[in-house]
């Protein structure tokens, strides 16, 4: 796995100052090392940098992370800046108006924070626990399938078809998630699912 | 796409035809535009509106939209009329030479077999001659009235520029400057390539679209070949992926299909999948379809999946109906036959046509699941927003729970892109309040109902009890171990089959890749096409060397493709029978006189001799299909099919609507509208500023582009009276909207079949959530009918009448 950005590595420890002889091990004269002391820091000097995917189109390019904090190693992190990943064959450190803005998908206002519920007949969601949320689905999934499921067609064969309950899949999820739920679905006999390669 | 993004500077021309690449893909595009300026490539553009795509393009042409196959097919009648064919290439590696049976025909639009009441084709004439070895007949002569070749002919023969004119609205002069360009890429070395994207699949008639343009490039020898092939431009980051994976009603993964009530046991499913090559010493590499299908059912089921039970064949639903695809769903919701809905990253609200039924459909249902990083219309669906959603919100009894997902930003794993390239990426924040990985959700929602299960039985819950789920943490899955069942493993020691003694893969080691699979149960692998991807070199995807030898564009180590890291597709077909490339500056692979080496991985066994095993390995020909059998419905030759809502006839036959074997529910019919009381052609489509109905929750896209509106011609303005910048009235048969006016002349009246067309644009970015201002989306007015194959819904070309008026919930 090469997670190590050397190239970048390199040019965030000159941005960060480092003391004259060790940029001088670099192969920096005194005059570059005399300049470089005097340069404000990058903002970014101090971040986490983490390679990441746009989350948008297929054209799939390739972004830089920089994040306060890492939670690689269990920090919480908070997301400063978005970048396009230079070293990425195929948009070489573009990206388009969509990509340009990720950050602000990151902090979107309208990012959902808690499990919610909205009741028959509400105008309303309330706040629930994940417990609540998920035990109350569970028992709705299982009511459904065990009224209509359907084991055998009229010819007695099996068919083992739940129709009552769909699915449909994200196609902005990775491909680990993809398998855990097509597992899911398709064990319990879920035929109405898709994802948007159908529309 | 058969080739990659990287591969695109190798073209010599781009056609951008059913897509708007400069707009929706951005930064690939910019291997077109390395392509023009380094090669001196050229880009031609096919569409109803001068797009941005148009706006760099050498040479545009406007078309009507619905009417892509006569133009193709009118290109593919050109070359073959001007002998601008890759004959050795055409005759060699497409079935060209095969004999067809006597009884196909064509007439009046309709293929033999048609049954106006089923709405569906008897496709028993649709087939090779078959001799008695077993074999296909085929006539290498092309002398044969029925072989292929003759039949294709003849079949073009009627879509002259004068018919591309009459039907497209293409004038003559514009379509012959494209087929002159288009054919010169007949060479053995230049290559043109396709970028197609919605704009070809949300028709009717979708996949006949693509199969014309697959045509046009196998005679024009383009598939296989660098700067070559058909490069579908997917849209969401991962669409490729959930399809590879099977994520589809009819799907199980790496294209295995669903078994239908037809297929009631193993031996029956299998027997009509044995995949027996057609003509001899050919691979037909579905032969080995019973050694993934096993492997990928011990991955689900372990231990229950034996060799006594059909490998749990049993556990399967079996399908009645050919997919209970989105749109079959929701008119069953609407029937009031769904009680539950789980919509995980999806907003069906704004993303399935005919918002109307869809708002009906889940206002049914019982409860109804969301799982999003942000907030969606459909899973606020039953709140009502005046003018933009205005629902009855206590009639609506149903349960809805809304779940906060992680984002990309926090998430971890692999995407397959449009180039089938996965790619690995890392977490680097920490998500917001609450918010969970889907990968925890599916968790949670399986084992609380496996827990019921076990306590208090249930419908047959076999499938659910034994469901493989051994994982460090059963709550929460990590990313690696899943990406290793995708791969696969032995389950015993695996032995050479020539030598006993030798053990090739220990038990408990990951396969190599498919190569490795078996169907005797001692191999499991969640995806036999992804097998590779993290094998005990470790993962395969995460890699990041960037390097491409050569500059070929190949950059083999880039991550990693599927299938076993093979970058193009069928590249095989990149040199000529005798093994050499057609185009030496364009070497992929070539046979060095015992085997196939070069940039990518060889499409072929690497000892396949060139002259005996033919390119198309997974077609049980060999070749390729210029004539596909009876394995599409609505036929072997693409055919011209109006929208079933077009503003002209059908001049092939003026009877005929839309496609005559789409499947239509009955009350969708009477919800099509007529020419007479919509007189617009309208069409839908993305801009560059966003993507779908997520990017306006982001400040900085709702700022550039804030507002919904449509675009229409001066001349349509003057004829409606209609002012810049004014509000408009925009409705169909199915609904209505609100927007405002961008009066251009990126779009222009047609002249088809003697009769004005004018094109209206409609965008798909606004609702009522986010920070943009509210708005619509054309699936307020957007036909609930789907492509005949996949039943992918018709939004490119619908019938709407306009006129001037007030802001949305302003009276007048």
């Amino acid at each position: 796995m090469n997670m190590e950005l050397s190239r970048r590595g390199f040019l965030k420890a000159a941005g960060a100052g480092v003391a004259a002889t060790s940029l001088g091990a670099l192969g920096f004269g005194e005059a570059e090392a005399a300049v470089s002391a005097l340069v404000r820091p990058l903002k970014l000097a101090n971040t986490t940098e983490t390679r990441n995917t746009c989350t948008y189109c297929s054209v799939a390019c390739g972004i830089i992370l920089y994040s306060r904090g890492d939670v690689r190693k269990g920090e919480r992190a908070e997301i400063t800046h978005i970048e396009g990943d230079a070293d990425h064959p195929t948009n070489l450190g573009t990206l388009c108006p969509k990509g340009a803005a990720l950050k602000d998908f990151v902090h979107s206002p309208t990012r959902l924070k808690h499990p919610m519920v909205r009741r028959p007949g509400s105008d309303r969601f309330e706040q629930v626990s994940w417990d609540y949320a998920l035990d109350r689905i569970a028992r709705l999934m299982k009511d459904d399938r065990d009224a209509n499921f359907l084991a055998t067609n009229e010819a007695g064969l099996p068919v083992n078809r739940w129709t009552t309950t769909g699915m449909l899949a994200a196609s902005a999820t990775t491909n680990e998630t993809a398998w855990a739920t097509f597992k899911v679905a398709k064990t319990l006999g879920i035929v109405g699912f898709d994802n948007q390669a159908r529309v | 796409m058969t080739n990659s993004w990287t591969d695109i500077r190798n073209t010599d021309l781009v056609v951008v035809m059913g897509g708007n690449a400069a707009e929706a893909h951005p930064c690939g595009f910019k291997w077109v535009t390395e392509a023009k300026a380094h090669r001196g490539a050229k880009l031609i553009v096919v569409d109803p509106r001068f797009t941005r795509t148009a706006s760099v393009a050498d040479f545009y042409a406007p078309i009507r939209q619905g009417s892509d196959i006569a133009f193709l097919l009118g290109l593919i009648r050109y070359c073959i009329e001007n002998d601008k064919v890759q004959w050795e290439y055409t005759k060699a590696f497409t079935n060209a030479s095969f004999i067809v049976k006597e009884g196909f025909g064509y007439a009046d639009g309709l293929f033999s077999g048609y049954d106006e009441e089923k709405r569906d084709y008897d496709r028993t004439s649709w087939d090779y001659e078959i001799g008695e070895d077993g074999y296909a007949r085929v006539d290498p002569t092309l002398q044969h009235p029925r072989c292929v070749w003759n039949l294709l002919r003849q079949h073009v023969s009627v879509y002259t520029p004068e018919m591309v004119e009459r039907i497209c609205g293409t004038p003559k002069a514009k379509f012959l400057k494209i087929a002159e360009m288009v054919a010169e890429c007949s060479s053995p070395t230049r290559t043109m390539t396709s970028m197609y994207a919605l704009g070809w699949t949300q028709h009717s008639h979708g996949a006949q679209n693509i199969r014309g343009m697959a045509m046009l490039q196998l005679i024009l020898g383009n598939i296989g070949v660098r700067g070559g092939g058909m490069n579908a431009l997917r849209g969401h980051s991962n669409i490729q992926g959930l399809t590879d994976l099977g994520l589809m009603s009819h799907l199980l993964t790496g294209y295995l299909n669903m078994p239908t009530e037809k297929e009631p046991d193993l031996a029956t499913y299998m027997a009509s999948r044995q995949f027996k090559p057609l003509r001899p010493g050919q691979t037909s590499y579905w032969q080995n379809y019973s050694k993934f299908f096993v492997s990928f059912m011990k991955a689900m089921w372990g231990d229950a999946a034996r060799a006594e039970n059909g490998w749990a064949y049993d556990y399967l639903p079996k399908l009645d109906v050919p997919s209970y695809d989105v749109l079959r769903m929701f008119e069953l919701m609407n029937h009031g036959k769904v009680n539950g809905y789980l919509c995980q990253g999806f907003n069906p609200v704004l993303a399935f046509p005919n918002r109307g039924k869809v708002v009906a459909g889940l206002s049914k249902l019982k409860f109804l699941v969301t799982m999003d990083p942000l907030e969606t219309e459909t899973a606020r669906f039953w709140e009502n927003h005046g003018a933009f959603n205005d629902v009855n919100t206590a009639s609506i009894q149903t349960e809805v729970f809304q779940l906060p997902t992680r984002c990309f930003a926090e998430d971890q794993g692999s995407l397959t892109n449009s180039g089938r390239w996965l790619q690995w990426f890392w977490p680097g924040g920490t998500a917001p309040g609450e918010a969970r990985p889907d990968t925890w959700i599916m968790a949670q929602i399986f084992l609380r109902m496996r827990e019921l299960y076990r306590k208090e039985g249930g419908a047959f819950p076999d499938p659910i009890l034994n469901l493989s789920w051994e994982y460090h943490d059963p709550n929460e899955p990590e990313p690696e171990e899943l990406a290793k069942e995708i791969n696969g493993r032995a389950l015993t020691d695996l032995t050479d089959p020539n030598d006993p003694s030798k053990v090739i893969v220990a038990a408990g080691k990951q396969v190599l890749n498919f190569t490795q699979l078996r169907d005797d149960g001692s191999t499991m692998c969640g995806c036999w096409i992804y097998s590779g991807c993290f094998n005990e070199a470790g993962n395969n995807m995460a890699r990041r060397d960037n390097s491409d030898p050569d500059q070929t564009g190949t950059h083999p180590n880039w991550t990693w493709a599927w299938p076993l890291n093979r970058r193009t597709l069928y590249n095989r077909a990149s040199a000529d029978l005798n093994g050499k490339p057609w185009d030496p500056s364009r070497k992929i692979i070539e046979w060095d006189g015992t085997r196939w080496t070069g940039y990518d991985v060889p499409d072929i066994g690497v000892t396949a001799k060139p002259g005996e095993v033919m390119p198309f390995i997974m077609n049980q020909e060999g070749v390729s299909r210029l004539f596909t059998r009876g394995m599409m419905r609505d036929g072997p030759f693409p055919a011209h099919m109006e929208p079933f809502e077009s503003p002209i006839a059908n001049v092939m036959n003026p009877r005929m609507r839309g496609n005559p074997v789409a499947r239509l529910f009955e009350s969708d019919l009477a919800q099509f509208g007529t020419s007479e009381e919509f007189p617009f052609a309208a069409t839908s489509y993305r801009l560059t500023e966003h993507f779908h109905y997520w990017t306006k929750h982001n400040r900085v896209n709702a700022a550039l582009q804030p507002e919904f509106f449509v675009e229409i011609s001066e001349e349509l303005a003057a004829l409606r009276q209609i002012t810049p910048g004014g509000w408009v009235r925009v409705w169909s048969k199915r609904g209505s909207v609100k927007a405002k006016a961008v009066v251009t002349k990126r779009i222009r009246p047609l002249i088809c079949d003697g009769k004005t067309v004018h094109v209206v644009g409609i965008p798909l970015h606004w609702g009522f959530t986010g920070s943009a201002k509210k708005g619509f989306g054309p699936n307020s007015l957007t036909p609930f009918v789907g492509d005949a194959n996949i039943e992918t819904p018709e939004y490119k070309a619908f019938l709407v009448n306009i006129e001037p008026s007030s802001a949305p919930g302003v009276t007048s």
